[in-house]
């Protein structure tokens, strides 16, 4: 049994419809990006809430974001899906498991199981940053807000959170493309994302280096990419003069 | 509801995914760190052509998600082997998995190693030369000792990182702790029960390690 | 002993050291002296190869250090250096420290090594502190073990870069006295320092330095006897220095 290699594989036809194994990729890239966008959103708003909870003076209130970062840490994202996805459904009430198990069709329920799982696990790390940016500012940022009458809430979207976000770009960019790199796990649940499509390709084609060879060649530029747009964002709000964290 | 009897007779089954499990975890991070090393001492070497090998590797290796390694290696190691020894050589998942992990950590673990050997001092360097230390006892004597001990806690937090990742080898069927959890819930029936008591014992291992981790941080620190 | 021949040293494009010249010969005491970033420091660290240079030489003992076949490290292991921050190894113990080079470097047994290295340390009055770590000793202390540190290696000539510059006043005698005495002993040193009452007890020769320049490099007798004669820039300095 001898390799055949074939860089031309990708324009061959899949044998199924008129589709040839690039359509396979393309379609798998277009799910990677949606579930990886839709966790980065929740994780983004969790995370940032959390991240504001550790750092508020209420033992309650810190103590919960705490646990909570501790349990999404510690336990195996891989877990945390087939939780998601197999345990959860079954503790919905009646009606609503009947219509998250039969009525939607396969692809729908184990995307927002993949989506929820992936927001709630990132929002974990999330929190982390955004805390770490918070306490990264002077301790006179908080006082001279407050002494200037900003209640709490106040003090945090005025003062703190801006100049937060911007020092912890950076690290947040890493956590954004971890996002992008474990929406891989969706594969083990059936959605046929990026890394599903070239096992199949690899399967159907036989063409198994030049599958991965091109799926690996996608997420590096992916990452490159997302990369640039973060820097391009870094820039855009750059504040001269503001401390930076881990900045050259 | 939930039924958690069942677990108990098959705890001898859940022991051995769970050796299996650590089996790939320390031998993950030995040849990860070893591998980790040696790029990080060639990233840091003045031979441009080998900065920027290790350079690309690393680039690589960080820009790629764990469980495509998992898979292609897997798909891939038995094929690689034909071609060098010429015949054919069975390759269990075991050992494509340890392959990846070890080359996949190693990324990992050069940059840690690499921050580690950047914040000793430059004249801990000189001092070592100027006693007539050609490089090779520089690094291996003063430089990687000392870099070493104050990466410990980052090694130690990347090695936890690995012990929740070596679950990934669900996808090539290997027979780690979360399969056959999933397993042994599968044959009673009672696989919701399994997920949460595999999830309950990765957090505890996890959670403990990390706490022990922070505990050393902060001695090494003071 | 060390004849350093026109020496030039760029960062980039900013020259650091412009054709230096001088010696030092055995048994004789040099003090280079100069204000921060005159380029002293790099001048002493271009002795044993520390620091390269583009052009020039630096010939010790008959060794060239231009020349691409000479074997630096063990060049270096001749040549004894004392550094501004100790640079004594943290993660080994004071007799570690003492012994580690004496046995990968000139591969002299444990025992043998351990003995010399004792000996020297009973010289600079800290015997009590053989075990220890670095960490746990004063920067004084610290200091006198890296001094004993170079000699073990029995050195044929001693680079002093600033030695107590970065220690708390109090801790500066202690360590002057040490290098007091090896000068008395005959020891052939170079000595990178701004502690001018050391320069006129034991120095031979002083070389002045600025902008990477030697300005001057002169008898000791002449440097402090006869300020009259000296630079403008030397004087300037040596006002502000010996002003108090």
């Amino acid at each position: 049994m001898n390799y055949n290699w074939d860089w031309g594989v990708f324009f061959k036809s899949t044998g199924i419809g008129s589709e040839i194994y690039l359509d396979w990729f393309v379609t798998g890239l277009g799910w990677t990006i949606a579930i990886a966008v839709c966790a980065w959103i929740i994780a983004l708003l969790l995370g940032s809430i959390l991240g504001v909870m550790r750092t508020v003076p209420n033992r309650w209130v810190s103590g919960f974001a705490t646990a909570y970062v501790e349990l999404f840490r510690n336990v195996p994202l891989l877990v945390q899906l087939f939780i998601w996805y197999f345990l959860v459904p079954d503790l919905l009430p009646e009606n609503l498991q009947e219509w998250y198990k039969q009525d939607l069709n396969p692809t729908t329920s184990a995307l927002i199981s993949v989506v929820v799982c992936l927001g709630l696990f990132t929002a974990a790390r999330v929190c982390e940053q955004v805390r770490t940016g918070i306490q990264a500012l002077p301790r006179g940022q908080e006082a001279a807000a407050r002494a200037m009458g900003f209640r709490l809430p106040q003090v945090y979207w005025n003062v703190l959170l801006p100049q937060a976000y911007r020092i912890i770009i950076p690290p947040l960019t890493s956590e954004f493309l971890n996002v992008f790199k474990n929406s891989s796990v969706a594969s083990l649940i059936g959605l046929m994302e990026l890394l599903a499509q070239t096992k199949q390709t690899a399967e159907f084609s036989a063409n198994l280096f030049e599958a991965f060879t091109l799926a690996t060649l996608i997420y590096f530029t992916l990452n490159m990419s997302l990369m640039l747009l973060m820097r391009m964002v870094e820039k855009k709000v750059s504040v001269p003069g503001l401390i930076s964290v881990g900045g050259k | 509801m939930m039924d958690f009897s069942g677990i108990i007779p098959s705890l001898p089954g859940l022991w051995n995914g769970m050796l299996m499990t650590l089996q790939l975890m320390v031998l993950g991070v030995i040849g990860g760190i070893v591998l980790g090393t040696i790029l990080a001492l060639c990233r840091l070497s003045s031979n441009k052509l080998l900065s920027n090998l290790a350079g690309a590797y690393v680039n690589y290796f960080r820009s790629i998600p764990l469980l495509l390694v998992i898979t292609w290696f897997y798909l891939a190691v038995p094929f690689i082997l034909r071609w060098i020894t010429g015949e054919d050589t069975p390759v269990g998942a075991f050992t494509s998995c340890l392959i990846a992990f070890m080359m996949f950590e190693a990324a990992y673990f050069c940059e840690i190693v690499r921050a580690g050997v950047q914040s000793i001092s430059k004249g801990q360097m000189g001092a070592a030369q100027a006693l007539g230390m050609n490089y090779g006892q520089t690094m291996r004597l003063i430089i990687l000792p000392q870099a070493f001990r104050k990466m410990t806690p980052l090694l130690l937090q990347q090695s936890i990182i690995l012990f929740q990742d070596t679950s990934l080898v669900y996808a090539v069927g290997l027979v780690d702790f979360l399969n056959s959890a999933r397993a042994s819930g599968d044959i009673i029936g009672r696989s919701n029960e399994f997920l949460v008591f595999a999830g309950f014992v990765y957090f505890v291992i996890s959670f403990s390690a990390s706490f022990l981790v922070k505990r050393l941080q902060k001695r090494l620190t003071v | 002993m060390i004849s350093i021949k026109n020496v030039n040293k760029w960062y980039g494009d900013f020259q650091v050291l412009t054709d230096c010249t001088t010696e030092v010969k055995k048994g004789e005491v040099v003090v280079v002296c100069g204000p921060s970033g005159s380029g002293k420091s790099t001048l002493i660290k271009c002795v044993n190869a520390l620091e390269p240079f583009q052009k020039g030489d630096v010939v010790v003992d008959g060794t060239s250090i231009a020349d691409p076949k000479t074997n630096l490290p063990k060049l270096r292991s001749r040549v004894g250096m004392v550094f501004q921050h100790f640079e004594l190894f943290p993660h080994l113990t004071i007799t570690e420290n003492l012994t580690i080079a004496q046995i990968k470097v000139l591969g002299r047994s444990k025992e043998e090594a351990t003995k010399k290295g004792l000996q020297l340390l009973e010289r600079v009055g800290l015997s009590a502190h053989a075990h220890k770590h670095p960490g746990q000793l004063s920067g004084g202390q610290q200091q006198r073990v890296a001094i004993a540190r170079a000699l073990a290696m029995d050195p044929i000539v001693m680079l002093f870069d600033e030695p107590t510059s970065a220690l708390d006043p109090e801790m500066v005698n202690e360590v002057l006295d040490v290098m007091v005495q090896l000068a008395h002993e005959g020891m052939t040193m170079m000595c990178v320092t701004h502690e001018m009452g050391f320069a006129r007890k034991v120095a031979n020769r002083v070389i002045f330095m600025d902008k990477g320049m030697i300005i001057e490099d002169c008898q000791k007798e002449e440097f402090f006897g006869n300020t009259g004669a000296r630079h403008e820039r030397t004087q300037h300095f040596l006002a502000k220095i010996l002003q108090h």
